[in-house]
């Protein structure tokens, strides 16, 4: 009972902080990424996790790493084909953008991941569920060069 | 180690059978953390005294450890195998992508024997092996990495490890490229490849890893990053990069000049660090889970000369190491010509300091008639020359005559055949780094398990003796001291470029929150330990510890600390000796 009292808290807290404080994060400047994957390591201790299968920031090359790199990240939209994807309405559209996944619902098909152009869902094998960006802004604060910004809207 | 940590999983790869299976080796990785310490285990495991570093029995061995994946600048990869340059240990360290994706991909060591009837490479994706055909990419230079990086999955987390034409031929100093700018250089993991069939190596993967405690985590973890990225212990390494150390050792007549034969080169300033920056920086890269960024591309643009407006621009990797040798060692003083002997030494797959003091020791035997134009096959190799050398490296690599094949095999070897052995500078048959600072940087290349600048930082400890005199005693003591402290950075796997950072301290907390409690003493213990089934391998493998010298040329020649007295460093070969001995 207690358990449950808890997360009802817990659920409350986050809609009313992401209704007031939407944080969405965007890429300024790519060229500028040494491909150092810090804001992918970050973003998953933002999850709660260590290492890079909770993470769902995408780095990668522009095909050989002369080219320098490409940087992927939920753009956090207000009519997102992710949540429009969900067979069974795990992502709940929030107000002012982005989405929030009611795990409980969530059955794995990946439907969601395939919809988001941006590759910017990740996936968590383990729980076999998608990873979804919480717009809190870990990647571009922990970006040792400053690649992305974070600002509040 | 924490329980159900993937560290512990050791995949075994046969080339022959074309099988792969995996073993569990907590007893391993608790003891021997991981890296250096756990691959000098599995390398005694798996390669006899007696085995030839050709045979199909000779394992390639990649090991991470419990850092990796967890703290930035835990970055790299040890790899070892028995040298096909020494003839013994061969041990090599290379960031790129490597770590992470080893240890993402749910392992703590890779260990591949056998041979392939055909060119194959292998591609690891979690825990999936395959044996795909490389038939087709067999002989190809550089082009052999876009092929497989265009037909692979895994794309952004993944490490592809490949050889070039050097390795094929086994050429003894041949490397092992990944995501094209970084290298296995030393001691020729790359022949080793190349005499398996083993063109290249792909590994994938994504996994969550545990900690002890998450909060603890994350806060070290942020104050890692804070001090990785803005301290101004990092500060050379973040702008210029190593090549930040030119002028000052120039200056300080610690840089290697025309095979040593010289200390001071006029116009050296155009090879700087400063000036490679304002002409060619091109863009700057990081190995996957560092911050620091020190891999410097430069962009080198070249006219096609049959055709008028028409260009190409390639990106080339520069460092320290490369500035002096394919520099400064061959007396070459323009930044354009560095980066065109990169070029190709970069397509040959070659490990650019051997080469690079290859060439100059051919040059100086050419001049003083040791060998002749028939031996170099009308090649005319000229201090400062670029071209002569462009075209003596695809020599040793491609020709067939006798001289090339024996320059091939390192300059030990040819010394040993055609004479110049007091101009040969080789450290237990390895080539030397780019320190010319005192007696201490040349003892660490000589007693460096694996005969690198990076072993004990001998250059450093000749820097404290600028100020502050040292006897042969403490020069020893310093020496043992620090490389065996180094064989925990590289059991983490840790850059070493963050020693300052990881403070023993600090790399007590870390392990703590990866499952290890260790304290401080037993650490060091641990370090010696390693250190001692280094040299116990290297001795029964054939390393002649009875018999180290330094070349004579090191004598003649002022350092950065005048020139080197021979009572001193022998008093110190003795002392080094003594005390490696009393460890085995």
């Amino acid at each position: 009972m207690k358990k449950q009292k808890y997360f009802f808290f817990h659920l409350q807290f986050k809609i009313i902080t992401c209704y007031n404080f939407i944080m969405p994060v965007f890429v300024k400047d790519s060229d500028k990424c040494v491909g150092c994957l810090i804001c992918m390591f970050t973003c998953a201790q933002a999850h709660q996790a260590a290492g890079l299968e909770s993470s769902c920031i995408k780095v990668r090359s522009q095909g050989g790493i002369s080219r320098g790199f490409s940087v992927w990240v939920c753009r956090g939209c207000e009519d997102p084909p992710c949540a429009r994807a969900c067979p069974e309405d795990a992502l709940i559209v929030r107000k002012g953008g982005g989405v929030l996944l009611k795990e409980e619902r969530c059955t794995g098909c990946g439907y969601c991941v395939k919809a988001c152009i941006l590759d910017a869902i990740g996936w968590n094998n383990e729980k076999n569920k998608p990873v979804i960006c919480i717009q809190c802004g870990e990647c571009a604060k922990s970006c040792p060069y400053k690649v992305m910004e974070f600002v509040r809207k | 180690m924490i329980k159900g940590d993937s560290l512990k999983r050791v995949l075994y790869i046969d080339l022959t059978k074309k099988r792969f299976w995996i073993e569990e080796r907590d007893e391993l990785f608790s003891k021997y953390i991981g890296g250096a310490g756990v691959a000098i285990k599995l390398l005694e495991e798996n390669c006899p005294n007696d085995l030839e570093p050709f045979s199909p029995d000779n394992p390639i061995i990649f090991a991470v450890g419990p850092l990796n994946g967890l703290f930035p600048i835990a970055s790299k990869t040890v790899a070892m195998f028995k040298s096909p340059h020494t003839g013994n240990l061969g041990e090599s360290h290379a960031g790129g992508r490597s770590a992470i994706a080893i240890r993402m991909a749910g392992y703590g060591a890779i260990v591949i024997k056998g041979k392939s009837e055909r060119p194959v490479f292998v591609a690891i994706h979690g825990d999936k092996v395959f044996f795909r055909d490389a038939t087709t990419l067999w002989g190809l230079e550089e082009s052999a990495g876009r092929i497989i990086r265009n037909r692979e999955g895994g794309a952004g987390l993944r490490t592809i490890m490949r050889i070039g034409p050097a390795g094929e031929r086994l050429i003894s100093f041949a490397c092992v490229t990944l995501e094209t700018y970084r290298h296995f250089g030393r001691l020729g993991l790359g022949a080793v490849f190349g005499s398996k069939n083993l063109k290249a190596v792909l590994i994938s993967g994504k996994k969550d890893l545990s900690v002890t405690d998450f909060k603890e985590y994350r806060n070290l973890y942020s104050e890692l990053l804070h001090q990785l990225s803005e301290s101004e212990k990092m500060k050379k390494y973040h702008e210029l990069g190593t090549p930040t150390n030119v002028l000052p050792l120039s200056f300080s007549k610690g840089i290697p000049v025309k095979n040593l034969l010289e200390n001071e080169l006029k116009g050296i300033e155009n090879i700087s660090g400063e000036k490679f920056a304002q002409k060619h920086l091109g863009r700057r890269v990081a190995c996957a889970h560092c911050p620091v960024a020190c891999i410097h591309l430069a962009a080198l643009r070249k006219a096609y000369e049959d055709e008028p407006y028409f260009y190409r621009t390639v990106y080339l990797s520069y460092d320290y190491e490369l500035i002096y040798a394919l520099g400064s060692m061959l007396g070459i003083t323009e930044s354009e010509d560095v980066l065109k002997l990169i070029e190709v030494v970069e397509d040959m797959g070659l490990d650019a300091i051997s080469t690079g003091v290859v060439l100059a020791w051919i040059t100086e035997a050419f001049k003083k008639g040791v060998i002749n134009q028939k031996q170099t096959e009308g090649i005319i190799p000229e201090w400062g020359k670029v071209d002569s050398f462009i075209e003596l490296v695809r020599k040793i690599v491609y020709s067939e005559t006798e001289f090339y094949k024996d320059v091939a095999r390192g300059i030990d070897y040819a010394s040993s055949k055609y004479g110049g052995k007091d101009f040969a500078l080789t450290y237990g048959k390895n080539e030397m780094p780019g320190y010319h600072t005192g007696a201490g940087a040349h003892l660490g290349y000589l007693f460096g398990a694996r005969h690198s600048h990076l072993d004990s930082a001998g250059y450093a400890i000749d820097r404290e003796a600028m100020t502050k005199k040292l006897s042969p005693e403490q020069l020893a003591e310093k020496i043992l001291n620090e490389e065996q402290w180094r064989q925990i950075l590289s059991s983490l796997v840790i850059c070493f470029f963050g020693r300052e950072i990881y403070t023993p301290e600090i790399v007590i907390k870390c392990l703590k929150l990866a499952g290890f409690n260790l304290t401080e003493e037993e650490l060091l213990k641990t370090g010696r330990e390693i250190y001692a089934n280094k040299y116990r391998f290297k001795i029964k493998a054939g390393f002649d510890i009875e018999n180290l010298t330094l070349p004579k040329r090191v004598f003649e020649t002022p350092s950065s600390l005048g020139l080197i007295n021979k009572d001193f460093v022998y008093k110190a070969i003795a002392l080094l000796k003594e005390n490696i001995k009393s460890l085995l």
